[in-house]
């Protein structure tokens, strides 16, 4: 490929691309996402080659196969669509691959068992996007995802690609500066900072040398959106990065991956060379005198790495410890130079900015929190996945309308939101419009995006005590409060669990919590409070249950719960005797069996084998 | 410590191939260490010693690298990596209760190798795959929405 040197040569080539694809071929398209992948998308794609060939058909010349990044509906992996017809198969097996493409790709039947079926209603939906999951979302940070090969530039290019940085470079960099500002565009990676005026103030600082970072260390559990981006559209966010860079003034770009995201990093290092061949990135971008390259950088696999001061310390190849907040990135970050840190889904939304203009972004979203955001809905809900909704949809609508209510007909408890930095919202504010300001004035926050239904059967102490437990092994150690205070609400907060809780407990928990949120040097331990405030906020009672009766309300805290036998319900089927691994139930073949609570550990082996719901945890 | 886990049989040649792949520079101090643990599944103390030698950089602070990052261990691992997803997704669906039942087969606590030297069982904060937890994965494989009556079924294809 000959680098492209001039605007017209792009849009020449985009032609060229255009014109050589077959329009409206019947086309199957296998979702390679790390979830379809898991449930075994591969063999199936290898099913589907062996099939076309088996048939005498020949792929781009009767029938169009492409492998893509992922659709966000994995918990019903592996995914096939076929195109024009905009049908989903779930759950795809090799088996059924000849029957799909005898009866769905060459012929246009449908298989009803593999379509989409409605828990709550039983109806079945066969096309895309009139799944309840697709049906109330908009996706523009999602937009090319599972359209596109991430492994094609062509196919990214066919989708409006690189349209946007050869807007850009036709624009003064202070107006696409503007035109961010505009856009109304806060930062997805938690904080919400908007991403014009980080830019301004960056452009503003005298110097030679300035940096753009993509963070793509997503260290939020439960969140999983970026390493979706990054694996299946990783040319958006390249494109982005450009312009980022061309408005700012840097040269060099860094995109730091998390070391848990292999495919991430393959599927950037092959779109990063392709985009160098093809002249967007390198010297003279498109023939102007605007130069620029970015290099990708595995993270070490460290929670606070995440931080954007600590981020830069790894990039520099050092131990990423944050620094204090009053010297500000834009100013003095990577190597002391000013820098730009955004968040993977911040990035990829910069080219359709550009592209379709500011206004057009604004028109989205809520007065103070513009566009669209990427939610990760996950735990007790029954359609699992990514989800892009514009900001200001309500928990109630995600977890029911999209999410299709909670998990075996439970009932809803509350939703985390924002990771450790974050809290829990109780059905009562589910109501709640999601966006930036609402989410952090309910005590918790938006984070990255992750969604997490809870039912009644989530310990809400535990959940505290979790987090907790989560940030005391990734704080770095540099602070005292976090440092020392964590350890000492873990304690607290197991004591509470473990049926040692005191009357005071609670108290205290709010005072230490006072001094991290004062006191820490970094987000990791300021807002740390916020998974025990939220939930000591509205869950209160189940704090005093534990403290005061001895009692777990949802049944999991082990020291607090007995297991034993329903025997109207047990058929004496013997399973649960055979794989308990304390051989403490003990029953006659087709009698009650009966477990032995002084040998218990309360491991939930016996809950998980039965097959008649006979276990009990009280 | 497994038994079995050997120990002494480094390779100086590839410790030395892999830091010659990279500038002289302490960008380069992570990846480096990264691709010592990819080649020897673990960090070995003489890729320590050579690289400070290579670099110029303090010893002290290569083995502060090395126990700070969790993707690098300074212990030799097992023959397969098991790691059980502990993200806020997989916990309420139980991942506790697997990497306990993993924990009891396998006679091995958290993060640490089983004496065959078989496998490390690690536990891990989310490893993005949400929407089929609770996930364990086993070196590169993924398996979702894991019970705890089969988690070892999982396990068994690697003995
Ligand atoms: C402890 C801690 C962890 C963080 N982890 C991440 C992360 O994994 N990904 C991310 O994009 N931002 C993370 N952030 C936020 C970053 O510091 C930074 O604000 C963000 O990357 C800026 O990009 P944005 O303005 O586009 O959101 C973290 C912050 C803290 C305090
Ligand atoms: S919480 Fe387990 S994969 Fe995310």
């Amino acid at each position: 490929m000959k680098a492209i040197t001039s605007f017209e040569q792009l849009e020449g080539y985009r032609e060229r691309v255009k014109a050589a694809q077959k329009k409206d071929l019947p086309s199957v398209l296998i979702c390679f996402g790390t979830g379809c992948q898991a449930n075994g998308a591969v063999a199936v794609a290898e099913a589907f080659r062996e099939e076309i060939e088996r048939k005498g058909l020949k792929v781009d010349v009767n029938v169009g196969f492409k492998t893509t990044g992922c659709h966000g509906y994995c918990e019903n992996g592996p995914l096939v669509v076929l195109r024009p017809k905009d049908v989903l198969y779930l759950k795809v097996k090799p088996k059924d691959v000849p029957e799909i493409v005898e009866k769905s790709l060459v012929g246009s039947e449908i298989i009803e068992k593999l379509v989409y079926k409605d828990v709550n209603t039983g109806e079945s939906v066969a096309q895309y996007h009139e799944i309840p999951f697709y049906k109330y979302q908009k996706r523009i940070a999602l937009r090319n995802i599972g359209n596109v090969d991430p492994r094609s530039i062509d196919d990214y290019l066919l989708c409006d690609g690189y349209k946007g940085l050869a807007r850009a470079l036709t624009m003064r960099p202070e107006d696409i500066v503007s035109e961010v500002e505009k856009s109304g565009l806060r930062g997805r990676g938690g904080g919400g900072f908007p991403t014009g005026t980080k830019w301004r103030s960056c452009r503003a600082v005298d110097s030679d040398v300035r940096y753009v970072m993509c963070n793509g260390d997503e260290g939020d559990p439960g969140a999983f959106m970026d390493r979706s981006i990054m694996e299946g559209d990783p040319h958006s966010v390249i494109e982005g990065m450009i312009i980022g860079g061309y408005a700012v003034g840097a040269k060099q770009g860094y995109i730091y991956v998390r070391d848990e995201y292999p495919l991430a990093v393959k599927n950037l290092q092959a779109a990063l060379a392709d985009a160098r061949a093809m002249g967007f990135l390198g010297e003279n971008i498109l023939g102007s005198d605007f130069s620029f390259d970015i290099r990708i950088s595995r993270g070490g696999g460290a929670f606070v790495c995440g931080e954007s001061s600590a981020l830069m310390r790894s990039l520099e190849g050092k131990v990423g410890e944050p620094r204090a907040k009053y010297i500000r990135s834009v100013e003095k970050g990577l190597y002391d130079k000013p820098s730009v840190l955004n968040n993977v889904e911040t990035w990829n939304n910069i080219p359709v900015i550009i592209r379709n203009g500011a206004d057009w972004y604004a028109s989205f979203g809520t007065r103070g929190s513009k566009g669209t955001k990427v939610f990760s809905l996950v735990g007790k809900v029954n359609n699992t996945g990514l989800v892009e909704v514009p900001m200001g949809i309500s928990i109630r609508e995600l977890v029911e309308k999209i999410g299709g209510g909670v998990l075996n007909g439970k009932k809803f408890k509350a939703v985390q939101t924002g990771g450790p930095s974050g809290g829990c919202i109780p059905d009562s504010e589910a109501d709640l419009p999601v966006d930036f300001d609402s989410l952090t004035q309910a005590g918790s926050m938006m984070g990255s995006g992750g969604i997490i239904v809870m039912d009644e059967n989530t310990c809400m102490v535990d959940v505290a005590k979790y987090f907790i437990g989560f940030l005391v092994e990734e704080s770095c150690g540099k602070c005292t409060p976090c440092r020392d205070g964590l350890p000492r609400m873990h304690r607290i907060l197991s004591d509470i669990t473990e049926g040692r809780g005191r009357e005071e407990d609670i108290e205290t928990l709010t005072e230490l919590c006072d001094v991290l949120t004062c006191a820490a040097l970094c987000g990791l331990g300021s807002s740390a409070a916020n998974p025990v405030l939220s939930t000591v906020r509205y869950f209160r009672d189940e704090y005093e249950a534990h403290i005061r009766d001895g009692k777990c309300p949802a049944g999991v805290c082990k020291s607090l719960i007995t297991y034993s036998i329903d025997a109207a319900a047990c058929t004496g089927c013997t399973l649960c005797a055979k794989k308990c691994p304390q051989q403490c139930i003990t029953g006659e073949r087709k009698g009650a069996h009966v477990i032995d609570a002084s040998a218990c550990i309360k491991c939930g082996v016996c809950k998980d084998v039965c097959n008649f719901d006979a276990v009990r945890v009280e | 410590m497994g038994a079995n886990v050997q120990k002494n049989k480094i390779d100086v040649k590839k410790i030395d191939r892999i830091i010659k792949g990279y500038d002289k520079s302490e960008e380069s101090l992570l990846a480096i260490l990264q691709d010592f643990q990819r080649a020897f599944q673990y960090v070995p103390e003489e890729g320590m010693k050579r690289l400070s030698r290579a670099m110029g950089v303090p010893e002290s602070k290569i083995y502060a690298m090395g126990t700070f990052y969790k993707a690098l261990s300074l212990k030799p691992r097992g023959k397969h990596t098991c790691k059980v997803c502990m993200g806020t997704a997989c916990h309420l669906k139980g991942a506790g209760q697997i990497l306990e039942t993993i924990e009891r087969e396998l006679k091995v606590k958290r993060n640490s190798t089983t004496e065959d030297g078989l496998f490390t069982v690690e536990s891990v904060n989310c490893v993005g795959a949400c929407a089929m937890a609770p996930v364990v994965v086993v070196d590169e494989s993924y398996a979702g929405h894991v019970r705890q009556s089969k988690v070892m079924d999982i396990l068994d294809k690697y003995k």
